[in-house]
């Protein structure tokens, strides 16, 4: 690591141009009220700040500049311009609670929206508040337990899960109150079909399911599944992870699902920003209208005929789930999806899924080709698909790790790793359809070049990476049970760097 | 093709190399009947014209000065914030699970929990989580965690913002948890002691506590600690950070502190965006840190002894522990935090305190040019920090339109929420406004209440 930003403070040393000029009148809150000792913040001159910054920007790895094949994850071109558009001032400083009058701009364009995802998924209400993926599961399961609340139907405890699924599909199920009951896979990468139907009865809730698969296969039998749970009297909830593979080819609401959630984060490129924030906006069949959460947007047409937008509340949804958000979740986000899919339009998304899924299956054909592993090798890849070093793990006592470690020295981020926990060894690689074939080829290259060298000096693989390209970068691999064992979570004043 | 770099001859060589002739045969696994007919969207536009149509709606949407606090806040954002924060290495990474290919943002953060636990006075920060009214929900999951042997009932005042404490209610309402609205003095605005004398002995589990409360006065913050620790309920302090540069820190309150502070960062660096992206921020002290939900970084080293950032305790998260993980959250808000970092960098101990103190001066200044007004008055006595509640002699919204209509948002109307508080709106003035700006509102307002029949 760098210098802290604390060891660069000086006392005394301060940018006078941030602070407003000295009050006039005399602070009048009660002593009882005021700290005692200034907080623990940095004094140092705005070059400092910007150079310090500056130069931390620079040790990561980032879309912009290295291949981010992070499977599940969606790291296509983030395009500058929704960026640009929506930092708009009229856009930045409109306050949440501001007359409907002064935001004219932004509700149409959230309508707008709400409308394009209700088309792109066939459904037929959409809210735009969770303000990521996770959350929108949550709207989406609060919505199913609602439902089954509203018809007195108390009984259904159970939300059924894959094996494969992510992570939140099991944590946000229990944050709803459900029993979790996971779903096994079968040897071609689908669900397994009898051990669902014996799975579903009176206590199912419903069941969360990704489609594309995590496992980077399309479920075929995804209309059976629907129909076996529906029999059952659950809902099905469409985790939109994977949307990005299928984008006008196949909507969730024609597969049979009745909620489905996107991450316009992944499918419509807005940026990740090392972290969040994103979007998670969820769309219902009729069924589950009436529960969505808020706020929606309504278009009305006033007398003088002229469109006016609106934000819908308690009194228009009674019995919506509730609020997720303090106000309107992500706006500024949910503007930049808004313009991405103006750009692109219908034939646009369809041909982001066509180059995404050329891109996997081109991928995978190199990596097969070159003697590596794929999970389900008589499946076509989707946007995504998984390899197994199992081989190499046993022959060269190499790992996974091992190998994601090594591909950042090539100045590649690393697949995804150990996701879905159910293939040993193994990489998720999604290449996204921004990606060209060279940066395609480079990357088949050095996993080729990698496995060469885990036969010939293994012993550099495991202390990989050695020389990440970017500054600061002669760092070696980072000791993640010492951070877990002794956490050192705060700069200190005492602390040796 | 937009952002797809393809050319035809590599399509060709691509197809060629997976054994396929088209494209479209790599969906053949989609069974055919589900293939949709071609979306129905407006047809694509090219970057100038979607430049031009987005300029159009945002200029439309400028909506004069703005006096409206209400859980976000107008600030002077300095330059740099956003030109570095917007830097592509930043936002277009991911979570940083690659630790090595992320020590810029894995340090930022860092850095961003040392700022965030100094300003409340805590131990251990996350690295911040969806926005304040969300964080508050994730507070109160963690504090019925940390106090398992208490019932799982949570007071929360109705001075705490009313948006969050709907969230909080969507939150927690399949957790069999049980949340206590604790009413506040009519007169001060403010919760009194005395109404928590009725839980005295009925082992809560936690006690929510604002300050500023969503009225902008000062809770006695020192009391409500001592009395809530003394039941052995976790307190949960709820703050506007950016007053946290003059303000008591939860961990300072009463004799022994609070045990959670949480909040929304707006304040520090977000513009106000129609209500996002905004970021939560959640501290504990070190007895609570596996408690804690969200992403939280740590320093360790790598074989030769070198310093290095890297994303620690993951045994609470979803993708370890999935059903049973401290919560489903899988990402902070990133970006905002960065700008945080850079905000409070730029300003300093010093620079936070003289913009707190600057709010608070303005906000008195408009309080006393709007109470001299006839009929308009405040509605509490308490003490207050940078926003007030004023009652008016005529009907809110209709002022409040009127006001939007001459270039002033005036304010937050209390009756949206609280049918008591009809006549009262809630009023904001930042260090952002000038003494000019606040006689404007003073005349406007004198106007809009003569006009003989709003319209």
């Amino acid at each position: 690591m760098t210098t802290t930003i604390f060891d660069a403070s000086r006392a005394g040393r301060s940018n006078r141009q941030h602070a407003p000029q000295d009050s006039q009148t005399p602070l009048d809150i009660p002593e009882r009220f005021l700290r005692k000792t200034p907080p623990l913040l940095p004094q140092v001159g705005e070059l400092q700040v910007v150079r310090h910054f500056t130069l931390l920007s620079q040790m990561n790895f980032s879309v912009d500049t290295q291949f981010y094949p992070l499977g599940s994850c969606t790291m296509k071109y983030n395009p500058r311009i929704c960026h640009v558009l929506a930092s708009l001032p009229g856009f930045l400083n409109r306050h949440p609670l501001a007359t409907e009058g002064s935001g004219q701009g932004v509700l149409r364009s959230l309508y707008e929206l709400q409308e394009m995802l209700q088309e792109i998924s066939g459904m037929q209400a959409v809210s735009l508040t969770p303000m990521a993926g996770a959350q929108g599961e949550f709207a989406g399961v609060a919505m199913i337990r609602a439902y089954h609340r509203s018809r007195g139907d108390e009984g259904r405890t159970e939300m059924l899960v894959p094996d494969a699924a992510h992570g939140t599909n099991p944590a946000t199920a229990a944050m709803c109150g459900y029993t979790v009951r996971e779903i096994p896979t079968n040897a071609q990468g689908d669900v397994d079909l009898d051990a669902l139907q014996l799975a579903v009865g009176p206590q199912t809730a419903g069941l969360m399911l990704t489609n594309p698969s995590t496992l980077g296969v399309f479920e075929r039998a995804v209309e059976r599944m629907a129909a076996i749970v529906h029999e059952a009297g659950g809902l099905l909830y469409y985790d939109g992870a994977n949307l990005n593979a299928v984008t006008g080819w196949v909507r969730p609401g024609d597969m049979g699902f009745d909620a489905v959630h996107f991450n316009v984060h992944k499918t419509f490129a807005t940026p990740h920003g090392g972290g969040g924030p994103g979007a998670g906006p969820v769309g219902v069949g009729n069924r589950l209208a009436p529960f969505l959460p808020l706020p929606v947007v309504q278009k009305q047409i006033r007398d003088n005929g002229r469109e006016w937008f609106s934000w819908m509340s308690e009194k228009d949804l009674p019995q919506s789930i509730g609020r997720l958000s303090t106000f309107a979740g992500n706006v500024g986000i949910l503007l930049r999806a808004h313009i991405y899919l103006r750009m692109i339009g219908a034939e646009g998304l369809k041909r982001v899924a066509e180059f995404a899924t050329l891109n996997a299956n081109y991928l995978m054909a190199r990596l097969t080709e070159a003697g590596f592993a794929v999970a389900f090798p008589k499946r076509r890849a989707t946007h995504e698909f998984i390899i197994t070093l199992k081989r190499e793990a046993d022959e060269f006592g190499i790992s996974a790790l091992d190998f994601a470690k090594r591909l950042l020295d090539f100045g590649f981020h690393a697949p995804t790793m150990y996701f879905p926990s159910l293939v040993p060894e193994c990489l998720l690689i999604e290449p996204t359809e921004t990606e060209t074939k060279e940066t395609l080829d480079r990357f088949a290259d050095a996993m080729i070049a990698i496995r060469q060298e885990a036969r010939d000096y293994p012993q550099r693989l495991l202390k990989a990476p050695l020389a990440v390209p970017v500054p600061g970068g002669g760092i070696g691999r980072l000791d993640a049970t010492r951070a877990a064992r002794k956490p050192d979570l705060i700069w200190k004043e005492s602390a040796v760097l | 093709m937009p952002f797809i770099p393809h050319t035809s001859a590599e399509i060709d060589e691509m197809l060629n190399k997976i054994g396929v002739l088209s494209i479209e045969t790599l969906f053949e696994e989609v069974p055919d009947r589900l293939h949709c007919p071609p979306l129905d969207l407006s047809p694509p536009l090219g970057e100038m014209a979607v430049s031009r149509l987005m300029r159009e709606r945002a200029d439309a949407d400028a909506g004069g000065l703005c006096f409206i606090g209400a859980g976000a806040y107008e600030h002077h954002i300095p330059a740099a914030v956003w030109e570095i924060a917007s830097r592509g290495e930043f936002l277009t990474a991911y979570t940083p699970y690659q630790a090595e290919a992320s020590q810029g943002t894995l340090q930022v953060l860092y850095e961003f929990q040392t700022m965030m636990a100094g300003l409340t006075a805590m131990d251990a920060s996350n690295a911040s989580l969806y926005d304040g009214g969300s964080g508050l929900g994730e507070a109160v999951l963690m504090a019925v965690r940390a106090n398992p042997d208490h019932n799982k009932v949570v007071l929360i005042p109705a001075s705490v913002h009313p948006h969050y404490r709907q969230v909080v209610e969507t939150m927690t309402q399949d957790q069999g948890i049980e949340i206590i609205e604790i009413p506040f003095d009519p007169v001060e605005g403010r919760v009194a002691l005395k109404s928590l004398a009725s839980f005295r002995g009925k082992k809560v589990a936690a006690l929510v506590i604002p300050q500023p409360n969503f009225f902008g006065i000062l809770e006695e913050v020192d009391e409500l600690t001592d009395w809530a620790k003394a039941e052995g309920a976790v307190v949960i302090g709820l703050v506007n950070p950016l007053t946290l540069g003059l303000l008591k820190p939860p961990g300072e309150w009463g004799e022994e502190g609070a045990d959670i502070a949480c909040g929304d960062g707006q304040p520090l660096g977000s513009p106000l965006s129609s209500g996002g992206p905004y970021f939560g921020f959640l501290c504990c002290k070190q007895k609570l840190l596996r408690q804690m939900p969200g992403r939280i970084v740590g320093r360790t080293e790598d074989p030769s002894g070198r310093s290095g950032m890297i994303l620690t305790l993951q045994a609470r998260e979803q993708h370890i522990r999935r059903s049973r993980a401290t919560s489903n959250i899988c990402t902070s808000q990133g970006i905002m935090t960065v700008a945080a970092v850079i905000h409070l960098s730029l300003l300093g101990p010093e620079g936070l305190a003289k913009v707190a103190a600057m709010c608070h001066a303005k906000t008195v200044a408009l309080v006393n040019k709007l109470t001299a007004i006839p009929g308009v008055s405040r509605q509490f006595t308490g003490p207050f920090f940078h926003e007030a509640a004023l009652r008016l002699p005529k009907p809110t919204a209709a002022i409040l339109a009127q006001l939007s209509r001459l270039g002033i948002q005036g304010g937050y109307r209390l009756g949206e929420a609280y049918a008591k508080l009809d006549k009262a709106i809630l009023i904001c003035a930042t260090e952002t406004k000038t003494e000019e700006d606040l006689d404007f509102y003073a005349d406007t307002l004198v106007w809009a209440l003569n006009v003989k029949e709003s319209f």
